[in-house]
């Protein structure tokens, strides 16, 4: 599979064919300038080479029209270089709708990683060929970057952050991924393989040995554990809301503005209760930053997301429900 | 001129009084405010740091040798690159060049007997060696293993090496940067000779003026980001860490508003060392005077604001992204259009083959592929693939070494007679500018395509298939270390037994190589009058060289005065 002297990576992502026309294009523009001027420096400088030790050089001073000619030119080549890498970029940083999502959490130095049905990982990855995979990148200590060459992307993973990042395997496989965020000691091994199967294959694998719970049940126990239960009641009724239907869901705020309940909100509600009020309810929830973990972070969105088609409470089916925080 | 007799004889003389025996004794130097003893005493301790930083960088590519590393635990390792860069960037690059030459030079250049705050320049030197002590306090006791970039929380909470004298160190040494381009900037505004306008300014002082700006104004930015980020691991002030609501992305922001611009600090000195190489040595005025001159500024105003495409892969937003890209893409074209006049300038010319010159055109081809490199990483979708690999370091490299190193070392070999009054062996010259060429590009093009394959940067072992391509890029190191002892064993060894070089030895049209080698200690025995242009070898009968004519008919000046 690998040569001695390998050039170029493997191309094994919907992305990879972009990213490698662009480099072509770029590399083919780059190569002709170095040539031109390689040639013209030795050129002149075998060509004008003094003569006799009091020679002097003609007195030239300039061109305007070479000035703007190689002003102008670079211009536009330059802009055809950002348009379609920008086309690219947004092509990346804009995730469709109908991914797998894996949830990865990097540390010093490891990566542990969850499928959507609980089943975890170290420093392996799964995924089926021809499906678009999302990867919800989160770090419990400093600044680590979750790169894939054969795919050709990679994202930081950001303490106090989620990042996204997406890919469509193209082939099935063995791929390196590295940590290229430098994070200290052993960053270097802080890597390991994406494994491409096909797609009955990837659901056999799933389906097998899972050896965590499932992570709503994880949920429901810290949910219960955390006393996040004690004012979170399912009913509605307790000081914080519910939380029957709030993923995916609008909520309104005290400040009369709405957010959507996704990812980022709720972790964001559980480390920093105060920072969006639901409409209607107190600021009295106090922050679980440090008492938390990022995997019981992910534990208990998916005990919430799983309450995404429990009957909303209270309010009848008119208007916006009820829903907010945790 | 002055002080220099007419050499017709061909055998030259030193001076009898020159800056070098004008008074003798270690006091003399060290609390000296000539800025040529000023800048000797930049070049022994920017050499002393080179020397620091590549032997670091001797034992990362010895242990890079296989796959599993050679030499040292990952823990040495990670320290190794770290003070490499530190050594490297804070204490040689961003002062060598300036501090070095541009000391020596920019009164002479501009016909002034010094510079505008002599006294504060020796401050300078003074805050340069205390800065140092720090960061050398940091090297032996427990080392630093942060990266140069020092990105937070890693460097403020997670690590356990010395980060805080060094971050002190290079705290203090922003000062002596600071106060070297504060008196660069009222040196070139106020004490020019008469009739040295603007536009007669050589571009090396041009140069040295966008240099001194880009100083004067980011520099305060970085000593404050690393204070915070001291101020954080000291104290835990929650400016950076997450977990005392600090935010990491901030510190990256702050830390490359500084930082990109810090590379022009690098370069464009480095730029300004060819522009004046290359008419000396094809001995015909620079091609587009203006065009160069503009593109300096034009690079230091643009380089202020590309600073967030070291960060697109962060998670920064998508229009911000999209904008640093544009950005970043404008300020291709200012070094372009410095490429593309240096190598017209050739066109047509006497050329020379000299030591100098092979150290410009050096500089060409490898900027020329540094520069071009980097529009893959101002590429938004590129730099998804190639970010934090070593594709950044052979970038990086190929404008630092390939640009930076070689101006620097050129200009060294250029001003060598001026500086000491005498020549280097010329032809064991051209063969260090050779060596070091082609291990340059032996050590650092394969790097290039480690990172296309994926290799990141900073990584103490790698993927076996990654061999093959890092046993060639030490092989080169070996060679580019060659490269760089020979002038440092050859420079050491003329400055007591080279030949004696004569005033003007290339000969060129500068004000610095109307006085004498060595010059005195106030430069000119009168204050000069400039009545030629830049770079102008026809109106100058005193150069001795075929085709002259008389002064006189000038250009009108054009620029103020």
């Amino acid at each position: 599979m690998q040569s001695q002297l390998p050039l170029y990576p493997e191309s094994a992502s919907n992305f990879a064919p972009d990213v490698d026309g662009l480099m072509l294009f770029i590399v083919s523009v780059c190569i002709f300038f170095a040539v031109a001027i390689t040639i013209a420096v030795i050129y002149f400088f075998f060509r004008y080479k003094r003569k006799a030790p009091d020679e002097i050089g003609a007195p030239i001073h300039g061109d305007l029209r070479l000035e703007i000619t190689w002003i102008v030119l670079p211009f536009f080549l330059l802009m055809a270089m950002f348009g379609w890498g920008a086309v690219i970029y947004v092509d990346y940083r804009h995730t469709p709708s109908d991914t797998l999502d894996v949830y990865v959490i990097g540390k010093q130095w490891m990566w542990k990683l969850e499928q959507p049905n609980g089943r975890r990982e170290i420093n392996e990855l799964h995924v089926p060929v021809n499906r678009n995979v999302r990867l919800i990148l989160a770090s419990e200590d400093v600044i680590h970057d979750f790169s894939v060459p054969a795919f050709r992307v990679k994202m930081d993973v950001i303490p106090g952050h989620y990042n996204n990042m997406w890919f469509r395997p193209t082939k099935a496989g063995r791929y390196h991924f590295f940590c290229s965020q430098y994070c200290g000691t052993s960053h270097a091994i802080m890597g390991g393989w994406v494994i491409v199967m096909e797609q009955d294959e990837y659901a056999a694998w799933l389906a097998g040995a899972s050896n965590s719970g499932d992570p709503v049940e994880v949920g429901a126990k810290l949910y219960n554990d955390l006393a996040c239960s004690t004012c979170h009641e399912p009913n509605g009724k307790g000081r914080g809301p519910s939380y029957n239907g709030v993923y995916g869901s609008k909520v309104k705020l005290a400040d009369g503005s709405t957010v959507t309940a996704d990812d980022a909100y709720i972790r964001e509600s559980i480390l920093q209760p105060n920072a969006k009020i639901v409409a209607g309810y107190q600021p009295v929830m106090p922050s679980f930053q440090g008492l938390v973990s990022e995997d019981q972070i992910l534990a208990l969105t998916a005990y919430i997301k799983a309450q995404k088609d429990q009957p909303v409470p209270g309010k009848p089916a008119a208007g916006e429900p009820a829903t907010g925080k945790k | 001129m002055d002080g220099t007799p007419n050499q017709a004889a061909g055998e030259h003389k030193l001076p009898a009084e020159h800056y070098l025996n004008a008074t003798y004794g270690i006091r003399s130097w060290l609390l000296t405010t000539d800025h040529k003893r000023i800048a000797l005493l930049y070049l022994a301790s920017v050499t002393f740091f080179f020397f620091v930083g590549g032997i670091f960088a001797t034992l990362i590519r010895i242990h890079l040798l296989t796959p599993s590393g050679l030499l040292v635990t990952p823990e040495t390792y990670n320290k190794l690159f770290t003070m490499h860069g530190v050594a490297m960037i804070f204490f040689f690059l961003i002062p060598s060049i300036p501090a070095v030459l541009g000391n020596f030079l920019i009164p002479i250049m501009i016909g002034a007997k010094d510079l505008a705050f002599p006294k504060i320049n020796l401050l300078s030197w003074y805050i340069y060696i205390i800065g140092g002590c720090f960061v050398l306090y940091s090297f032996c006791t427990g080392g630093l293993d942060t990266g140069w970039t020092f990105y937070t929380p890693l460097s403020s909470i997670y690590s356990n090496s010395a980060v805080t004298p060094a971050v002190i160190g290079i705290f203090i040494n922003g000062f002596s940067s600071i106060l070297t381009g504060l008196n660069f900037l009222v040196t070139v505004h106020t004490m020019r000779a008469p009739g040295m306008t603007w536009f007669r300014l050589p571009l090396f002082v041009w140069s040295h003026y966008a240099t001194s700006l880009i100083m004067i104004l980011g520099t305060p930015v970085i000593a404050i980001t690393l204070l915070l980020a001291g101020l954080e691991r000291m104290f835990h002030f929650g400016f950076f860490n997450p977990a005392y609501g600090g935010d990491p992305i901030l510190f990256q922001h702050l830390f490359w508003f500084y930082s990109h611009p810090a590379v022009y600090i690098m370069i464009l000195p480095a730029m300004g060392v060819v522009s004046e190489i290359i008419p000396t040595f094809v001995r015909k005025p620079i091609f587009g005077y203006s065009f160069i001159a503009a593109s300096s500024i034009g690079i230091a105003v643009i380089g202020f604001i590309v600073w967030a495409h070291h960060m697109f892969v962060t998670g920064e937003a998508t229009y911000a992204a999209i904008a640093f890209s544009f950005l970043s893409y404008l300020v291709a074209i200012p070094s372009a259009v410095k490429v593309f006049n240096w190598t017209s300038t050739l066109y047509k010319g006497s050329v020379s083959w000299e030591t100098p010159m092979l150290y410009a055109l050096g500089f060409i081809g490898l900027f020329t592929i540094g520069g071009l490199t980097g529009l893959f990483l101002a590429c938004l979708g590129l730099d998804i693939h190639l970010h934090d690999t070593y594709f950044v370091i052979a970038h990086f490299h190929y404008i630092m070494v390939g640009g930076a190193v070689m101006g620097y070392v050129g200009g060294l070999h250029f001003w060598w007679p001026k500086i000491t009054g005498r020549l280097y062996p010329e032809y064991l010259a051209r063969a260090a500018a050779i060596i070091l060429f082609v291990g340059f590009n032996l050590t650092f093009f394969p790097q290039f395509i480690l990172g296309g394959l994926g290799m990141p940067r900073r990584y103490h072992n790698y993927p076996p298939e990654f061999q093959v391509l890092n046993v060639m890029s030490t092989a080169g190191a070996s060679i580019l270390a060659l490269g760089y002892l020979l002038p440092m064993v050859y420079l050491t060894w003329s400055m007591r037994y080279g030949k004696i070089a004569g005033p003007n030895p290339w000969p060129s049209t500068g004000l610095e190589w109307k006085t004498a080698s060595p010059p005195l200690t106030e430069n000119f025995h009168e204050t000069p009058v400039v009545d030629w242009e830049p770079y102008d070898f026809v109106h100058r009968p005193d150069l001795g060289l075929s085709g002259a004519k008389a002064p006189g008919k000038l250009a009108p000046a054009h620029g103020d005065d």
